[in-house]
């Protein structure tokens, strides 16, 4: 029987929850043996060309990129994760939820303490149409698309991320032990 | 005075006349999950987590006196689940950012929803817009966090009997208002006392976060509720 296919990706995250999957430490040997990975930063591959079992989600979605990303992962991923609480919660980005975009985009790039104080009157707010739209508040990724599991952690520990992944793809029960799931 | 005997789950178990029933489980090693009841305070049964099943009705058991021959539901699928709604709707209803949050590993919210295994919300996120009080000199308000649980409105009281924390407004709109004058005059350990009353991070101490390192913190080991549970 062929290897389950995985794929994973990183939408509005900071790559932490990927960072988390590499500390498996020497486990990553036995991964290898368990999946194969296709789109992912892992591997550098870019676009889908086959089918893949296991699609895992980091990040929720800020702009029109995140969507398309995710939405093509769900076309793709016969099943989809949410990793960690970006993915779930919208998480750090999600704090600006409260705050209108045009005030966001003014504090980032007009009036911000970090903006360069020469360039006054030169200041703009990018608006190339190659650049993504910025959507009106970060969305958790189960209310773009439907999500089938959700690893939770800040990044989730590794050894939950083990355990769900082996779980999922040798169909045994998965147990969480209490110290693993944990939302920091 | 004889004691009372009565049920939980099927169990036998004895109280005092006049103990609630939360209390009551709690002395014969039984826990029943709270969030807005603290030991010592008068309850005020506003979140109802330690909802109960007695005589074919939910019940609060935080405020329930505990009865002769009561038979009481704890733990069935039915209510365990409906407990783990209300823990859902807390955090969907306010802006619960755990990651960014003093009061992480140490919040009773936070260890309600690792006690029930939450690894999302089921309801939609509300993201409403609430208020950050930060110009007290030793405690900071993040209404973003508040459960309206009232334990800082019962127990923060200035020594001359004035109250710190009150309630404004009701309903959706409630939210928990500092009086920042009498918040300034609280001792280091009424300030204190007012950040480990809130069993989330709504009230905060300035200049000591983050004390405990992960790990090490109070629900980080243990599940809320095991103290109990293991006796």
């Amino acid at each position: 029987m062929s290897k389950p296919v995985v794929a994973t990706t990183s939408l509005a995250g900071c790559f932490g929850c990927h960072m988390s999957l590499l500390d498996i430490d020497d486990r990553i040997l036995q991964l290898i043996d368990l999946v194969e990975f296709h789109k992912s930063p892992v591997d550098d591959i870019k676009t889908f060309s086959k089918m893949c079992d296991i699609g895992i989600i980091e990040g929720g979605c800020c702009n029109s990129e995140n969507v398309h990303v995710l939405q093509d992962f769900r076309k793709n991923c016969k099943i989809l994760i949410s990793l960690g609480e970006c993915a779930i919660m919208g998480g750090l980005p999600a704090m600006r939820n409260g705050i209108p975009v045009k005030e966001c985009l003014e504090e980032g790039y007009l009036d911000g303490p970090t903006v360069d104080e020469n360039k006054k009157g030169a200041r703009i707010i990018p608006n190339d149409e190659e650049l993504p739209m910025i959507l009106d508040k970060v969305y958790p990724c189960h209310e773009i698309v439907k999500v089938d599991y959700f690893i939770p952690g800040c990044p989730p520990r590794a050894d939950l991320i083990w355990e769900a992944l082996v779980a999922l793809v040798t169909g045994n029960e998965l147990k969480i032990p209490y110290e693993v799931l944990k939302f920091d | 005075m004889s004691d009372i005997k009565f049920t939980i789950d099927g169990k036998e178990c004895t109280a005092k006349s006049g103990q609630t029933i939360v209390e009551a489980a709690k002395a014969n090693g039984i826990y029943i999950p709270v969030l807005c009841h603290f030991d010592g305070l008068k309850p005020a049964g506003t979140c109802r987590i330690c909802t109960v099943k007695t005589g074919g009705r939910f019940m609060a058991g935080c405020t329930t006196p505990v009865a002769e021959g009561m038979r009481i539901d704890n733990m069935t699928p039915e209510i365990e689940d409906m407990r783990k709604q209300i823990i859902e709707m807390l955090f969907v209803e306010g802006n619960h950012m755990c990651p960014v949050c003093e009061k992480s590993g140490n919040c009773e919210l936070q260890a309600l929803a690792y006690r029930y295994k939450m690894m999302v919300p089921r309801f939609p996120f509300l993201w409403p817009k609430r208020e950050v009080v930060a110009n007290a000199p030793k405690l900071y308000l993040d209404k973003n966090r508040c459960v309206q649980c009232l334990r800082c409105v019962r127990e923060i009281i200035t020594t001359d009997g004035k109250n710190v924390f009150a309630v404004k407004e009701r309903g959706g709109k409630t939210t928990i208002n500092m009086d920042e004058k009498l918040a300034a005059g609280l001792s280091d350990d009424m300030a204190m006392r007012a950040m480990d009353i809130c069993p989330v991070g709504c009230i905060i101490r300035k200049e000591v976060g983050y004390k405990v390192p992960i790990g090490q913190r109070k629900f980080d080991s243990k599940p809320i509720g095991s103290e109990i549970e293991g006796r």
